[in-house]
């Protein structure tokens, strides 16, 4: 198994090469003035539809998801934690499923709380 | 009927030149999908809406996308100067690569495939999660306001969906009691969509959300963000987000091609022959999707995740762990009717109570 996952990191390596190379392209061609090069201040100003750009972008703002974000790690965990229940089930059987059915039952009683609170509301 | 034989797991040789060989092909597989994609798809969704599509260059227009190349790689190369310039650079690779690492573990032909994981479908999980940071990252790093909206909504979006996404997953991973894609592949006797026609649908909604297509396509919303996340870059880096768009739907029909309709598997024809068939299918149903419905608003998308998907595939995996238990050797030509009724009551049950566009009314209420 060690095996299959270094030759996993090695096409990581690859896939990096072929993104670097795709990157590094247009540098070169830059390099070789094929591609043009004459940056000037309105050209590399934040496009934000032709009007003058107001203020910065990078303010603290509500993103609206910080109820769904706590939702979703809960309902993660459950179902990483699931996965292997889920291989070996056939083998497990009965006593396997009412175990898994307890743990995931507590999970969607939260998950129903949430609903009837209107957290999984966009608001 | 003909046998194609199965490839050995370490091809050509050691592990190393094994790696080599199978990385660049798997590459270059990518790459040749990426434009046969977008030729299908601009033709397509030219016939779509009654007009023919690029049809210039090249025969049918073939030589489109090796125009568009050459036009982008001359491109000049412009970076806002309010940009953060490192993660401007950084983000269109860290969007590109777990893209691609996701086409290791699919098997393209009997054995042909980069490394058997014995944690295939969580590898593919896990993988997948990583490319939300780069599309975040390409949103924020160019200090846009539009762009840091899709950015937002684009976590949003993908961590609501990943959930439906997973336990749909995991009642394939109870059918086959693997977690490893050529057994996944090989427990396919019948395709799962017939098994798992619930499964399917859920699987199917939420990578068509995860890839940002159509209907689900927020994040780029052109009408709304001027095309959201990537709307700062330029040149060979917008290039290289353009193919992630176009990679996402390559691996995304190859994986519902794998999880549902059977993978390689096919009379007659060469297996890989098979696959491509399968994804080409599948890619023509995204873009049938893509033509006829309307884009939801970010509300509805998520209320869709939370209050339908999440709920059917819970019933689906309870359904399903029920039958693998008590049911074990029923034949499958019992178990799919029943689990094709059962997936339609399930969805029309969930639509039933799904109300799509009544976000803003509940927020008056006290």
């Amino acid at each position: 198994m060690f095996e299959s996952f270094l030759s996993v990191a090695l096409f990581l390596l690859i896939t990096l090469a072929f993104a670097g190379l795709m990157l590094a392209l247009p540098v070169a061609l830059r390099r070789l003035k094929i591609v043009p090069h004459r940056p000037n201040p309105a050209k590399n100003a934040t496009y934000e539809c032709g009007l003058q750009t107001i203020g910065r972008s990078w303010v603290q703002y509500n993103p609206r998801y910080y109820f769904y974000a706590i939702m979703m790690v809960a309902l993660d965990a459950m179902a990483i934690v699931v996965f292997p229940w889920a291989v070996r089930l056939k083998e497990l059987g009965t006593p396997g499923l009412i175990g898994a059915f307890i743990f995931i039952g507590i999970i969607a009683l939260g998950y129903a709380y949430a609903w009837r609170k209107k957290v999984l509301v966009w608001k | 009927m003909p046998t194609y034989p199965a490839i050995s797991p370490d091809w050509p040789g050691n592990l190393w030149l094994h790696a080599l060989v199978i990385g660049v092909f798997l590459i270059a597989f990518l790459m040749v999908t990426v434009m046969t994609y977008i030729w299908i798809e601009r033709r397509g969704l030219g016939r779509f809406q009654a007009r023919l599509g690029p049809n210039r260059a090249g025969p049918l227009g073939l030589l489109q996308a090796f125009a568009d190349m050459i036009k982008i790689l001359t491109k000049e190369d412009i970076i806002p100067s309010r940009a953060d310039r490192l993660l401007f650079w950084l983000a269109p690779v860290a969007a590109f690569v777990p893209v691609v690492m996701v086409l290791a573990v699919i098997p393209l032909w009997p054995g042909l495939q980069l490394a058997d994981l014995n944690t295939g479908v969580l590898y593919i999980l896990a993988v997948s999660g990583i490319g939300t940071i780069g599309i975040f990252l390409s949103g924020y790093a160019g200090n846009n306001k539009y762009g840091l909206i899709g950015a937002m909504r684009e976590t949003a979006q993908l961590m609501s969906y990943e959930l439906p996404l997973m336990l749909a997953l995991l009642s394939v991973v109870i059918l086959t009691g693997s977690l490893s894609i050529t057994e996944l592949v090989a427990a396919q006797d019948v395709p799962f969509i017939l098994v798992q026609p619930l499964g399917f649908v859920v699987f199917f909604l939420a990578t068509l959300a995860e890839i940002n297509r159509s209907p689900f396509d927020l994040v780029e919303a052109d009408s709304e963000l001027a095309s959201g996340f990537n709307i700062e870059y330029s040149g060979m880096k917008f290039a290289l987000l353009y193919v992630v768009e176009y990679s996402e739907a390559v691996v995304a029909s190859v994986l519902v091609a794998t999880f549902f309709l059977g993978g390689w598997r096919g009379p007659l024809l060469p297996p890989v022959v098979w696959l491509l068939l399968k994804m080409v299918l599948v890619f023509f149903v995204i873009i049938w999707i893509r033509a006829t419905l309307p884009r939801l608003r970010i509300d509805q998308a998520l209320g869709f995740a939370w209050k339908y998907l999440l709920p059917i595939a819970l019933f689906n995996l309870v359904t399903t762990a029920l039958t693998a238990v008590f049911l074990p050797n029923l034949s499958v030509w019992v178990v799919a009717p029943i689990n094709i009724l059962l997936a339609a009551a399930a969805m029309v049950l969930g639509a039933r109570q799904f109300k799509p566009g009544h976000a803003n009314y509940e927020r008056l209420e006290p």
